[in-house]
């Protein structure tokens, strides 16, 4: 099966030791995400609720949004999956 | 071979084609694709000139035309004051290889006498055209161009790290009236980032340094401070004076309110966030704002909440003041803003509509992704639940 790139965000690096980039497996969007928790437990939580992909995080495989294409059911392979959370910085705050 | 003048145009006007005014007034109703070359000299076209022209004077036809119109197979439409002179031109540019140029007989004065529409030239001063030259230079900027700038108004939302950047490039670039939305005072710690403010000027209110560095940099801008944080009850009377709006904000409860502003009141939002070593950039025009700008797809893009849904829950939203940020992201972030601006106000280029451009400076990697209108979005889809605003900060504690 062939690997997938996932892209992690700064927020979410916590979970997976500093990486920006992790690898993960699966032919379908769930089933990378199933196999990152695997590697990186407790990131599945962060992205994904009883009823889908959490709805400020936007996970797109390749230019994609999954949202719009089947959600966890899409399609993977291998290439890129970038994880994309909702931020709200314009580094005003002093 | 032709020996006088009558010979002469009588020989290239068999040797061209020619349109009648009639025919180029209903192709401009029409919006029929159509580059208009006004042949005429500068002083000429003060009056007024055929609306959406380029003007290239006879005289530097052959030298200009390539760096004009690229494409040589464009349809072009030549004309002048009575038709002669666009005659000769479209023979020219014949020659140089250009397969699809007409000349409009008669020309503009018959044009002006049948009451067809007229553009006027921008009245520039002297002082504005030598401090704006290296735009007026740009064909897709010109003077027309750079009037509609000095023309325009823009909200920042923001004078910290995105606004920053952006409101000092938008008033560089000549954009006339700046307002900023802004109620705080400026900290020693915003320096690193926050470029339109200085050491001297620590506790001065942040609206008050940035008009003050404005005004030293381009007197042509006007600024209008509302030093005041932004809430449902005052965001319409925020907007309303404005073409569009930056949105530098720094928390969710202002982020969504100022989407849904957008959409209601019909103003685009050119978007930027910013955390760590990363940033977002998009720019959001709803349905309602699309007409007013021509770049735009008619049908308007998708909105914040169509990208987002829901804020993240407050203990998975640190802010730049919990986690830090690089103070040049803000200036790269703040920059990308200021020219998705700069392009809806001129009408030019190809806008960031339902693409989200993400920046990572540590790879130095730009990607772009696909955002799409949410069919179920509750302020800008076809059955829209939210239709007044709601209680931002409440919906943003729950996530």
């Amino acid at each position: 099966m062939s690997e997938t790139t996932v892209r992690i965000p700064a927020p979410l690096r916590t979970l997976t030791g500093g990486s920006d980039e992790v690898k993960a497996q699966g032919g379908t969007l769930g089933a990378v995400i199933d196999d990152l928790e695997k590697r990186h437990p407790g990131i599945k939580d962060r992205l994904v609720d009883e009823k889908g992909i959490r709805r400020f995080i936007n996970i797109y495989v390749g230019e994609e949004d999954a949202r719009f294409t089947g959600g966890l059911s899409t399609e993977v392979k291998g290439g890129e999956v970038s994880i994309v959370p909702a931020m709200a910085g314009g580094a005003g705050g002093a | 071979m032709p020996t006088t003048y009558s010979d002469l145009i009588a020989d290239v006007r068999r040797g061209i084609r020619e349109v009648s005014l009639d025919e180029i007034k209903r192709r401009l109703d029409a919006k029929v694709p159509m580059v208009l070359v006004d042949v005429r000299e500068k002083e000429e076209t003060r009056p007024g000139y055929i609306p959406g022209a380029i003007n290239i004077p006879r005289g530097f036809l052959e030298m200009q035309i390539e760096q004009r119109i690229s494409d040589k197979n464009a349809p072009i439409v030549l004309y002048c004051a009575g038709g002669t002179r666009s005659a000769l031109a479209a023979k020219t540019l014949a020659d140089l290889g250009y397969t699809n140029v007409e000349s409009a007989n008669p020309g503009f004065v018959r044009w002006k006498d049948l009451g067809y529409p007229q553009e006027k030239p921008p009245e520039l001063t002297d002082a504005q055209r030598d401090r704006y030259s290296r735009h007026i230079l740009l064909p897709d900027v010109g003077e027309v161009g750079q009037s509609k700038l000095l023309g325009s108004k823009v909200l920042l939302l923001g004078a910290g790290g995105l606004g920053s950047p952006a409101a000092l490039y938008l008033a560089a670039a000549g954009v006339g009236t700046l307002g900023i939305v802004d109620a705080d005072v400026v900290d020693a710690s915003n320096l690193q980032r926050q470029v339109i403010h200085s050491t001297s000027r620590v506790g001065m209110a942040k609206v008050d340094s940035a008009a003050k560095f404005i005004s030293d940099l381009n007197p042509d801008v006007k600024v209008i401070p509302h030093g005041e944080r932004m809430t449902s009850e005052n965001v319409e009377r925020l907007f309303d004076a404005y073409d569009l709006v930056v949105d530098g904000t720094d928390n969710f409860p202002t982020r969504y309110l100022v989407n849904d502003a957008s959409v209601f009141l019909g103003k685009p939002v050119v978007h930027g966030s910013i955390f760590r070593f990363e940033g977002q950039a998009t720019t959001f025009v709803p349905a309602s704002a699309a007409k007013k700008f021509s770049i735009a797809p008619p049908e308007g893009g998708p909105c914040y909440r169509c990208l987002y849904p829901e804020p993240p829950p407050p203990h998975l939203a640190p802010s730049c003041q919990e986690a830090g940020v690089l103070g040049i992201l803000c200036g790269i972030v703040g920059t990308l803003q200021a020219t998705e601006a700069i392009k809806l106000l001129l009408g030019k280029g190809n806008p960031l509509v339902g693409r989200l451009i993400t920046y990572d400076s540590l790879r130095m990697k730009f990607r772009e992704l696909k955002l799409r209108k949410d069919p179920e979005c509750p302020v800008c889809g076809p059955n829209p639940t939210i239709k007044s605003y709601i209680d931002y900060e409440g919906f943003c504690a729950i996530g």
